[in-house]
């Protein structure tokens, strides 16, 4: 599903470059949940950028399920990012003059998809995430667990290849994170790709293989066996 | 294009405009005062000029009075001081040196400039007027509404030196009864009769009018007080497209050499220039439209700038959210559109409110001013005055438009998200 190769990455910091991704090879295939880890400093997030789409490498490949992911305009970018990619932040991101509802359809809305189906789709990603009572909702109305689900369904909404998860627990309590894991590791069983960026061990160990980077260069990479977050949640 | 007709554009257009309530208010404030001097400016300066026109409708445009005097320089053997008399004949002349005249009236007068009016009588009623010995030419530069059924002087009348009068709505009311008709009645001036053909309505506008005038055959005037080929003064007319001060000083100039003045002479030939005066008048109306012109595109140019303004605040408060479309799949021209049309809805919509206000001021002021003495009618705004307006801020608020839009594009959808 992701392959990549020799992947390099610097920042200009004034007079110096910071050479943030020294080398990263890593290939993932489709149905893996994978978490990285690292300290902060140590890449994570700019790989997960680079993933992303929202920022590109300075040398090495990026292919994405068979597409070459190589000096995509600004447009393209978008197109790619909407069609294969789902976003989970930290912060959640939703916008926050929409409703649960709005927020979920808006990659389906930059799809094109027509109205009334997007609406519908929304509601079934809403329901799925357990949150179908409060689709009109503004997320100022919603707990931080509840926020994280409906950023979860928006990123699901538009069927995305690969699901990218910056922090998704970073804030949140342990109880929820583990509310947010168990959907996470849900929707994992249905055959999704999913990658979590996250410093927090318990968070790693839910997933099925977890991704060690330091200093640019991933130093550990095993399969692990995966906790059920379940059993954390009543 | 598609954006534009998109229904869930305008959603979002929507819930972005009404997240700011007050300050899209604020905000559009700007651009609404804009149209609405313009209209309201415009629309005055219109009505001044309805007004206008409407005062000085019964006499034309570029008419004038051209008189003789004394003259103040000895010229050709003649002494200074001499009194100027104007002749008939000096209007074959004038026309054969002045092909710019339209129509040329001479007149004669009892009753004004200090001579003794005439004395009009029907029975045992008895008046003072006004008496004028007219051409049916005078017509052609100064309008005489003529009641139902009579008709004003003709030509045969002046042929045949006919005792016709044309008498005004006050002669009628003192001289005749209500309800009599005076068309057809007699009356006596200054001893002798004549045939009431027409009754002229009151208009105004021309100086030395009144309403009790009293008009005849030029040639029967000149039989009844022996006044020769002598002519008062002229009432002359140019074609529309004349310049009435060059007509003027050609009139002038003619007039010098037939009568022998000193072309040099300020004084020996006085004229009264009607054109002028109304050039100036309408000149000021054109230039009340102008200033509002001026005034209103500043104005609008400010409100929409104030537009563009607010809308950069707006980018800049909403870059997370637009750093999150972008990572939903935004692609940078939606983002722009986005906010053009954004831009461009506050402005024609703030446009459209200031013109609907504008007009309801302008009927306000008209209501106001109707029946008044105040030269002020039917205030309008040309519609393509009005359609130009909106196309002009059409323009302005897309290219206004384009500068947060293109601020929006140019953030990076990671460096939007990572600000915290």
């Amino acid at each position: 599903m992701i392959e990549i190769k020799d992947l390099h990455k610097s920042y200009k910091m004034g007079s110096n470059s910071l050479h943030v991704l020294k080398g990263i090879n890593f290939s993932c295939e489709a149905g893996e949940l994978v978490a990285i880890m690292g300290s902060s400093g140590s890449g994570k997030s700019t790989l997960l950028n680079i993933l992303g789409m929202l920022d590109e490498a300075d040398s090495g490949s990026y292919t994405l399920d068979g597409v070459p992911i190589k000096n995509l305009s600004e447009t393209k970018a978008a197109q790619y990012r909407n069609k294969f990619l789902g976003f989970v932040f930290q912060s959640f991101n939703l916008i926050n003059y929409k409703s649960a509802l709005e927020n979920v359809a808006l990659p389906l809305y930059y799809q094109k998809v027509a109205r009334k189906e997007r609406q519908e789709k929304s509601l079934q990603y809403l329901e799925r995430v357990g949150l179908k009572e409060w689709a009109t909702h503004l997320p100022s109305e919603l707990s931080g667990g509840q926020k994280q689900r409906v950023a979860i369904a928006r990123a699901m909404a538009a069927e995305p290849k690969v699901l990218l998860a910056d922090e998704p627990t970073g804030a949140l309590d342990s109880k929820t994170s583990y509310e947010v894991m168990d959907l996470i590791q849900k929707i994992n069983d249905e055959g999704n790709t999913i990658l979590v960026v996250t410093h927090e061990p318990d968070i790693a160990e839910m997933c099925k293989r977890v991704i060690h980077l330091k200093d640019g260069v991933i130093v550990e990479d095993k399969q692990v066996e995966q906790v059920r977050a379940a059993q954390y949640v009543q | 294009m598609r954006q534009l007709f998109d229904k869930d554009t305008w959603i979002e257009i929507f819930q972005s405009i009404s997240k700011n309530k007050l300050r899209t208010f604020l905000t559009m404030i700007g651009v609404f005062v804009g149209i609405y001097i313009y209209i309201g400016l415009a629309g005055a300066s219109k009505g001044l000029d309805n007004g206008f026109e409407k005062e000085f409708e019964s006499v034309a445009r570029n008419s004038m009075f051209v008189f003789a005097q004394r003259t103040s320089m000895p010229y050709a053997g003649f002494k200074t001081g001499r009194r100027v008399q104007l002749k008939i004949q000096d209007v074959d002349e004038l026309r054969r040196r002045v092909p710019e005249i339209m129509a040329i009236a001479p007149r004669n007068v009892r009753g004004v400039f200090g001579s003794s009016p005439g004395v009009i009588k029907r029975g045992t009623k008895i008046g003072n007027y006004s008496v004028f010995g007219d051409y049916p030419e005078f017509t052609k530069i100064a309008t005489k509404k003529i009641y139902r059924g009579g008709r004003f002087i003709n030509d045969e009348d002046i042929e045949q030196q006919r005792k016709v009068a044309v008498i005004g709505e006050r002669t009628q009311k003192e001289l005749f009864n209500e309800d009599e008709s005076p068309i057809g009645g007699y009356i006596n001036i200054d001893g002798i009769n004549f045939q009431v053909v027409g009754v002229h309505k009151f208009t105004g506008g021309g100086p030395f009018d009144n309403d009790s005038d009293i008009f005849i055959p030029f040639t029967t005037y000149k039989k009844l007080y022996n006044t020769g080929d002598n002519v008062a003064w002229f009432t002359i007319a140019a074609f529309d497209d004349a310049d009435v001060v060059k007509v003027e000083q050609d009139i002038k100039a003619a007039l010098k050499r037939i009568h022998k003045i000193d072309p040099a002479d300020e004084r020996g030939i006085g004229a009264f220039n009607l054109g002028a005066i109304f050039k100036r008048i309408f000149g000021f109306a054109n230039g009340l439209t102008f200033l509002s012109l001026i005034v209103g595109i500043a104005t609008i140019l400010a409100g929409v700038i104030g537009i563009g303004n607010i809308l950069l605040i707006s980018v800049k408060e909403r870059t997370k959210e637009l750093g999150v479309r972008r990572a939903l799949g935004a692609t940078p021209a939606e983002v722009r559109n986005q906010i053009i049309i954004e831009a461009l809805f506050l402005t024609l919509l703030a446009g459209i409110i200031g013109i609907i206000f504008g007009a309801l001021t302008l009927k306000g002021i008209d209501a106001f001013t109707s029946g008044g003495d105040f030269p002020y009618a039917n205030p309008t705004v040309p519609i393509p005055y009005v359609i130009g307006s909106l196309l002009l801020m059409t323009i302005l608020g897309v290219l206004i438009g384009l500068i947060p839009a293109q601020r929006a594009v140019s953030i990076k959808p990671i460096d939007a998200l990572r600000e915290e």
